[in-house]
C-alpha cells in the first residue's frame, strides 16, 4: 500500500507521507518543493523511483526537473522542444479559434512511464498537442512526429485551454508497445508498434457540443481523462466532456455510461488495479457550472462497470462547498483501497477503504493540478 | 562592448548576472551571452529561439520589433535589458 502521496499545485508541490501517529490523520506534509511556481505535473516513476516535476513559469515557458531522492534536491532538465518545422510546412490553424498551432511547448500535462520492460523510458503529452518521447529519463526527448503530422490534427482544438493537448497517456502493461493517448479535444488514438503509426480509437463517443454532422466524428471527441484497469488493460474508462465512456475491447467500441450520478460531468476518473467493474468519479454539475452538485463534494463509485453508481459522502464536506478536481487530481494506489484527490480550491482528501470514508488532508493547498501516489 | 542585464525575477531560476558581449544585433547579443550560460536560453528565447511571448527586450530604452528572428540592430555601447512583459495577475 502507498505511503506517498505527491501533490502538484498551482504553487508548489506538496509531499504527504503516512506516518504512525495515532488518533486523527496520519498523513503530513514532509516536503514542499518550488514554492511559489505551477507544477502541471508529477510522475513518481515506481520502476525506478526518480520522481520528475514539470513546472510552468508563464514569462519563462514551461521547464522539467528530475529528483532521484523523492524531492529532497532537483536537477533542471532540458524540456521536451518542439523542433523547427521541415521548410513548406503548411500552417495548422485552431479550427475552434482560428489560431496557428505553434510548434512550441505551451505546457507539460501528461507524464508516464513506458513499460517495465522499458526502463528509462518516458512520454510526455504536451499542449499544442505534441507526444514526446524520452528514453534515457527524461535527459532527451523526441517528437512523435507520426502522430503530429498526421492530417487528423487539423480537426483538433483546445477545450478550455487554448490549443489542443495530450493529457492521458495508458501504455498496455501486456505490451509496451501499445500506447493509447487522449486529447482534447482530439479524441483518443493508439499506436500498437511504439508509436510509428496512430489510429484514432474514439467510436462510440459523441460530442453535444458539436454541430450535428460532427457529433461522432472520434478525432474531435472530448475525452477530459481516460484511464485503464491495469489487470484488465482492455477496459478502459474515459471522463468525457458530455458524459462517461467505457470499453472492454481495448477502445475498438465505446460505451455511453448513462447511469453516472449526481451528474456526469466532470474531470477525473480512477479505475481499480485489478477489478475493471470499479471506478470512481468526482462529478460537477456540468459544463457550465463547474462547481459540485448541491454544494455538496462527492464521490461517485461502481462496482458493476457502470451499470449502478454509489454516491460516497462520508467525511467530505457537504455543505456550501465548491471544489472542483481536475483530470489529474484523484488517483488510486496499487491496491485499490487507497484514493486521495485534491480539489481547485485547495483541499485534499484521503480514502484508506475504496472511498466508504475520506479524511481531509488540508483545506489551504494552492489549487491542485495532480495528485499521485508514490 | 554591449552590456546585458536580466530581470530580478529570472534570477530566481537562472543565475544571470549582467554581461558584456560583442554583437551587432539582438540575436548575436543574445547568443554571445547564451554561449556562455546556456541554462538561461530556454527562459528567455522559445522552443524555435523567437522571444517568448510574454518578456521583452530593450535596447537603449526601447523595445526590440522583430521578437521571431531577433535582427534589431544593437550598436556598440548599447544597454540591453531583457524583462517581463508584465501582464496578467
Amino acid at each position: 500500500m502507498s505511503q506517498r502521496i505527491f501533490v502538484a499545485t498551482r504553487k508548489g508541490l506538496f509531499r504527504f507521507d503516512r506516518g504512525q501517529v495515532k488518533g486523527s490523520s496520519p498523513w503530513r506534509i514532509t516536503g514542499a518543493s518550488f514554492l511559489g511556481d505551477s507544477v502541471s505535473m508529477v510522475l513518481p516513476d515506481r520502476r525506478d523511483g526518480y520522481l520528475y516535476a514539470a513546472l510552468g513559469h508563464g514569462h519563462f515557458g514551461t521547464k522539467l526537473h528530475r529528483s532521484r531522492d523523492g524531492g529532497e534536491s532537483w536537477e533542471e532538465l532540458k524540456a521536451p522542444a518542439y523542433p523547427e518545422p521541415p521548410a513548406g510546412t503548411e500552417e495548422v490553424r485552431c479550427p475552434a479559434r482560428g489560431i496557428p498551432i505553434p510548434w512550441n511547448l505551451e505546457l507539460i500535462w501528461a507524464l508516464e512511464p513506458g513499460g517495465r520492460d522499458q526502463p528509462g523510458v518516458l512520454w510526455c503529452g504536451t499542449l499544442p498537442g505534441g507526444l514526446f518521447r524520452s528514453d534515457d529519463h527524461g535527459t532527451t526527448w523526441t517528437l512523435i512526429r507520426s502522430l503530429w503530422d498526421r492530417p487528423e490534427r487539423r480537426e483538433w482544438f483546445g477545450g478550455g485551454m487554448e490549443y489542443p493537448g495530450i493529457h492521458s497517456i495508458s501504455v498496455d502493461p501486456r505490451d509496451s508497445n501499445r500506447v493509447f493517448v487522449g486529447i482534447s479535444c482530439g479524441g483518443v488514438w493508439l499506436t500498437e508498434n511504439a508509436g510509428e503509426s496512430w489510429a484514432c480509437r474514439a467510436n462510440g463517443m459523441y460530442a453535444v457540443y458539436a454541430p450535428p454532422e460532427h457529433k461522432f466524428n472520434p478525432n474531435i471527441q472530448d475525452p477530459h481523462r481516460m484511464v485503464h484497469c491495469p489487470a484488465r488493460p482492455d477496459v478502459m474508462w474515459v471522463q468525457h466532456h458530455n458524459g462517461v465512456f467505457r470499453t472492454t475491447n481495448g477502445a475498438t467500441l465505446w460505451h455511453d455510461v448513462t447511469a453516472a450520478i449526481p451528474s456526469r460531468f466532470g474531470f477525473a476518473v480512477a479505475v481499480h488495479p485489478n477489478d475493471p467493474e470499479t471506478a470512481w468519479l468526482v462529478p460537477a454539475v456540468s459544463d457550465e457550472k463547474r462547481i459540485p452538485v448541491d454544494g455538496k463534494v462527492v464521490v461517485s463509485r461502481t462496482r458493476d462497470g457502470g451499470k449502478t453508481f454509489q454516491v460516497l459522502r462520508d467525511g467530505l464536506p457537504q455543505d456550501q462547498a465548491y471544489d472542483l478536481t481536475f483530470r489529474h487530481a484523484l488517483d488510486v494506489d496499487e491496491t485499490g483501497d487507497r484514493l486521495a484527490f485534491g480539489s481547485t480550491t485547495g483541499s485534499l482528501w484521503i480514502s484508506e477503504d475504496q472511498g466508504d470514508h475520506w479524511t481531509t488532508l488540508s483545506t489551504h493547498l494552492p489549487p491542485v493540478f495532480c495528485t499521485r501516489f508514490a | 562592448m554591449i552590456r546585458v542585464s536580466f530581470t530580478q525575477n529570472l534570477q530566481r531560476h537562472v543565475a544571470c548576472p549582467p554581461v558584456d558581449v560583442k554583437g551587432a544585433t539582438v540575436r548575436e547579443v543574445l547568443d554571445s551571452v547564451f554561449a556562455a550560460n546556456e541554462k538561461a536560453r530556454g527562459y528567455v528565447l522559445d522552443d524555435r529561439g523567437g522571444l517568448r511571448r510574454h518578456m521583452v527586450v530593450f535596447v537603449n530604452g526601447q523595445a526590440v520589433k522583430d521578437r521571431v528572428t531577433l535582427g534589431d540592430g544593437v550598436p556598440d555601447g548599447a544597454e540591453v535589458y531583457v524583462m517581463q512583459a508584465l501582464s496578467g495577475g
